[in-house]
C-alpha cells in the first residue's frame, strides 16, 4: 500500500529535521559552539569579577596634623607618622606613594601640600582636588564604555552566529549540487519545500545558538551579581534574539540564493562574499559609530543591521515603544521579498551543474 | 504506459530535443540509447519534471503527468548523488519518508532492498565509505525505496561489474514483472542488446527509431544469412542473386536476394556436407543504431 504524499509542511520538516542531525552529529560544529559560548560566559564572568574586587588604596603618609583630610576617602590607604621628616623618608624609601604634610604658606590656600619621589600620581591629586558638583539630568542614560563594550558583544554575536550559519547552510546547498543528489531530491519534493526546510533547519539551530549564548550571558550576569546591568540589558537581549533569528532567515535566504550558483564547495566565497559584507557592515558601524545617533537610528531600520543596531538602541535608551515593532515589521517584509526571489534563484540554478551561474540566467531560469 | 509527445526543449540558442515522441510499455524494460549529448538525460529530466519541456507532453494512461504522479517515480540520475557522510540505510529510509513513507514503513524498505541488493552487511556505513560498485547499488536503491509506479534510470549499469549486472537486474526485471514500465539508458549496447524489450534510439535531440526490439531488428535486417557447413563452400560465388560478405572454406555471410535464393542456397549446402549453421544473420544494436545514427 502507498503511503500518501507529504504536505508541503511535512517535507519543510523532514529536510529540516535532515539538515539539523547533519549539523549536530558533525564535531566541528559541536567544538565551535562549545567554544563560543565558553568564550561568552567567560568573559562575562572574568569582567564581573574584576569590576568587583576593590582596588586597593594608593599608600600615603600623613601626619597627625593632615590626617583629616583623608580619612574619609577609601582611596588611600593611609600611614600615620609622627612628623614631617618621618612622612619624607617614607616617600623617599618607595613605601608610601606620597605623603601629605601641612603647609601653612600664605599662598596655598589648602593648608597642605604633597611631597612626591618625582611625580605627583595623578588619582592622588584628583582625589584631593575640588570638584564641581555635578547634577546628571539624564541618570538613567548608560555610561559611553558600557554602550561600546555591549555594542561590540551584540556585533559580535551576530558577525559570528550569522557568517556560521550562513557558510553551513551554503555548504550544505552546493553539497546537495555537487552530489547530484538535489536531482533525486527535486524529483520527490517541492523545489520550495527544499528550499524552505533548508532555512528553517539552518534558522532553528542559530536561533538555539543564540538562546543558549543569551541564557548564559543572563546567567553569567546573575552570577558575578551585575544585577543593575542585568537590568538594562534584558530586554535588549531578548529583542536582540528576535532580531537576529529573523534577520538570519533573511540572510539564510541569501546565502541559499548565492551557493546555489556554483558547483564546487571550492567556488562558495566567491559568491557568498557580498553576503558576508553584509554581515559586516553592522558590525563595523556599530564599533564606529555606537554614539552617533543618526546612524544607529538608521541602522536600526535597515534589515540587515537591525539585529544589532534596535537592542544598542533600547540598551542606549530613548526609542519609542512602537520603534523596534516597526523596524521587525520591515525585516519581516524584506525576508519575504528576499526568500520569493532567492527561492527563484535556486530553482533557475539547481540543476547547472557546470561552472557559475549568471544571477539574471539564473533569475530567468527559476521563473 | 508513458507516453512522450513531441517534446521540445532548447537551452539559450542550442535546441536539445526536437519533437522527441516515445512510448514506455508496462511491465517492459525500454533500453534508451543515444551517443553522448544525443539528449538522454535531458529527456529523464523532462519526464520526471526535474526540467520543464518548452512544448510537448508526457501522459500517462492517457492523462497528463500531475506533480503527484511524478512524485511516484523511481528516479537514478546519470551523475550518482547521495549524502557522502550519511549512512546508506539511513539515508534510504530519509528518501522514503519525502515519500510519504512512515519512519518504520521507510526503515523496514530500506533494509529490504540493501538485502535484495546485496549490500548485506553495508548498510550502517557511510556512503562515501562503500566502493564504487557498492555505492551504484546504494543509488540504484535510493530510486527504488518508494516502491515507484515508474522508473527511469539514467545509465544504471556503469561502473558495474558483470555479477553485480545481474543482480541490478533480476531486481529491474521483477519490478518490471509486477508491471512497472522502466525506462533505462546505456551506452553499453550489448547489455541493452540483452536486457530490453522495448528500444528508443535518439542523436542529436531526435528520436531515431523506437518499437520493440524483434521489430526493430527485423525491420534493420537486410536478408542476409550465415552458413556454416563441412564442405567447401567455393560454389557460392557463382550462385544467382548472391553476394558473399565473408568467406571462409565452409563458412560464409551473404546477402540474398530472395528467400527462395536463400533456400537454393541451403540446399546446394546439404547436398554437399553437414550443415552445422544455417540462420538469417539478425543484426546487432550497435550495427542498427551505427545505421539509424548514420541516416
Amino acid at each position: 500500500m502507498k503511503p500518501a504524499a507529504p504536505t508541503l509542511a511535512q517535507s519543510v520538516w523532514l529536510i529540516a529535521e535532515r539538515e539539523i542531525t547533519a549539523r549536530i552529529r558533525s564535531k566541528a560544529f559541536l567544538i565551535s559552539t562549545g567554544v563560543l559560548c565558553a568564550l561568552i560566559l567567560g568573559s562575562i564572568l572574568v569582567s564581573g569579577f574584576m569590576s568587583q574586587s576593590e582596588p586597593s588604596g594608593t599608600a600615603v603618609a600623613v601626619t597627625s596634623a593632615t590626617e583629616s583630610y583623608v580619612k574619609d576617602s577609601k582611596a588611600f590607604d593611609v600611614t600615620v607618622v609622627d612628623s614631617v621628616d618621618a612622612a619624607k623618608k617614607l616617600v623617599t624609601d618607595g613605601d608610601v606613594e606620597a605623603a601629605l604634610v601641612p603647609d601653612d604658606s600664605a599662598t596655598n590656600p589648602l593648608g597642605f601640600k604633597l611631597l612626591v619621589d618625582t611625580d605627583a600620581p595623578s588619582e592622588i591629586v584628583s582625589a584631593l582636588s575640588v570638584s564641581p558638583p555635578v547634577d546628571a539630568l539624564n541618570p538613567d542614560a548608560a555610561p559611553w564604555l558600557l554602550i561600546y563594550f555591549v555594542s561590540i558583544a551584540f556585533g559580535i554575536i551576530f558577525m559570528i552566529s550569522a557568517s556560521t550559519f550562513g557558510t553551513v547552510i551554503a555548504q550544505s546547498v552546493v553539497e546537495e549540487k555537487q552530489t547530484r543528489i538535489v536531482e533525486i531530491l527535486m524529483s520527490a519534493v517541492p523545489v520550495r519545500a527544499m528550499l524552505t526546510g533548508k532555512i528553517v533547519g539552518n534558522s532553528i539551530l542559530a536561533f538555539a545558538q543564540i538562546a543558549v549564548i543569551a541564557a548564559l550571558s543572563v546567567m553569567g550576569l546573575t552570577i558575578t551579581g551585575q544585577t543593575e546591568l542585568l537590568d538594562a540589558l534584558g530586554a535588549p537581549i531578548v529583542w536582540f534574539v528576535i532580531f537576529f533569528t529573523l534577520g538570519f532567515v533573511l540572510l539564510a535566504a541569501m546565502y541559499a540564493a548565492a551557493a546555489s550558483m556554483v558547483s564546487r564547495v571550492e567556488d562558495i566565497g566567491s559568491v557568498t562574499t557580498p553576503v558576508m559584507m553584509l554581515i559586516m557592515i553592522p558590525y563595523v558601524l556599530v564599533i564606529a559609530f555606537n554614539d552617533n545617533d543618526l546612524v544607529m537610528t538608521i541602522m536600526s531600520y535597515v534589515p540587515f543591521s537591525a539585529a544589532v543596531g534596535m537592542p544598542v538602541r533600547l540598551f542606549i535608551g530613548g526609542v519609542e515603544w512602537w520603534e523596534p515593532l516597526l523596524s521587525l515589521l520591515i525585516l519581516v517584509l524584506s525576508t519575504t521579498g528576499v526568500i520569493a526571489i532567492g527561492s527563484r534563484i535556486y530553482r533557475g540554478s539547481l540543476l547547472r551543474t557546470s561552472g557559475k551561474v549568471k544571477l539574471s540566467e539564473a533569475l530567468a531560469a527559476g521563473k | 504506459m508513458l507516453t512522450l509527445s513531441n517534446i521540445n526543449r532548447s537551452f539559450g540558442t542550442r535546441q536539445a530535443l526536437t519533437d522527441v515522441s516515445f512510448t514506455i510499455q508496462d511491465a517492459r524494460m525500454t533500453g534508451f540509447v543515444g551517443g553522448n549529448g544525443a539528449g538522454k538525460t535531458t529527456t529523464m529530466r523532462i519526464i520526471l519534471g526535474v526540467l520543464s519541456a518548452d512544448s510537448g507532453t508526457v501522459t500517462k494512461n492517457g492523462n497528463e503527468l500531475s506533480a503527484a504522479d511524478r512524485r511516484s517515480f523511481g528516479y537514478m540520475p546519470e551523475e550518482r548523488g547521495l549524502y557522502p557522510k550519511m549512512k546508506v540505510e539511513e539515508q534510504l529510509s530519509y528518501l522514503a519518508r519525502l515519500h510519504g513513507y512512515s519512519k518504520s514503513a521507510a526503515t523496514k524498505n530500506a533494509k529490504a532492498l540493501i538485502e535484495e541488493l546485496g549490500l548485506g552487511e553495508r548498510g550502517g556505513d557511510t556512503v562515501e565509505s562503500l566502493s564504487l560498485g557498492n555505492q551504484q547499488r546504494a543509488q540504484i536503491a535510493a530510486a527504488l525505496v518508494h516502491q515507484p509506479d515508474v522508473l527511469i534510470l539514467d545509465e544504471p549499469f556503469s561502473g558495474l561489474d558483470p555479477m553485480a549486472v545481474d543482480v541490478v537486474l533480476n531486481v529491474l526485471k521483477e519490478r518490471a514483472n509486477q508491471g512497472v514500465p522502466v525506462l533505462f539508458s546505456s551506452h553499453q549496447l550489448d547489455v541493452v542488446e540483452r536486457l530490453c524489450d522495448d528500444l528508443v534510439i535518439i542523436a542529436g535531440g531526435q528520436i531515431r527509431a523506437s518499437g520493440s526490439r524483434e521489430e526493430l531488428q527485423d525491420s534493420h535486417s537486410t536478408n542476409r544469412y550465415e552458413l556454416d557447413h563441412t564442405g567447401d563452400a567455393g560454389w557460392i560465388r557463382e550462385m544467382p542473386g548472391v553476394s558473399v560478405i565473408e568467406f571462409d572454406s565452409g563458412y560464409a555471410l551473404f546477402d540474398a536476394d530472395t528467400d527462395a535464393t536463400a533456400q537454393a542456397v541451403l540446399n546446394r549446402a546439404i547436398s554437399g556436407g553437414t550443415v552445422r549453421t544455417f540462420a538469417p544473420k539478425r543484426p546487432t544494436l550497435a550495427q542498427i543504431f551505427r545505421e539509424v545514427v548514420a541516416a
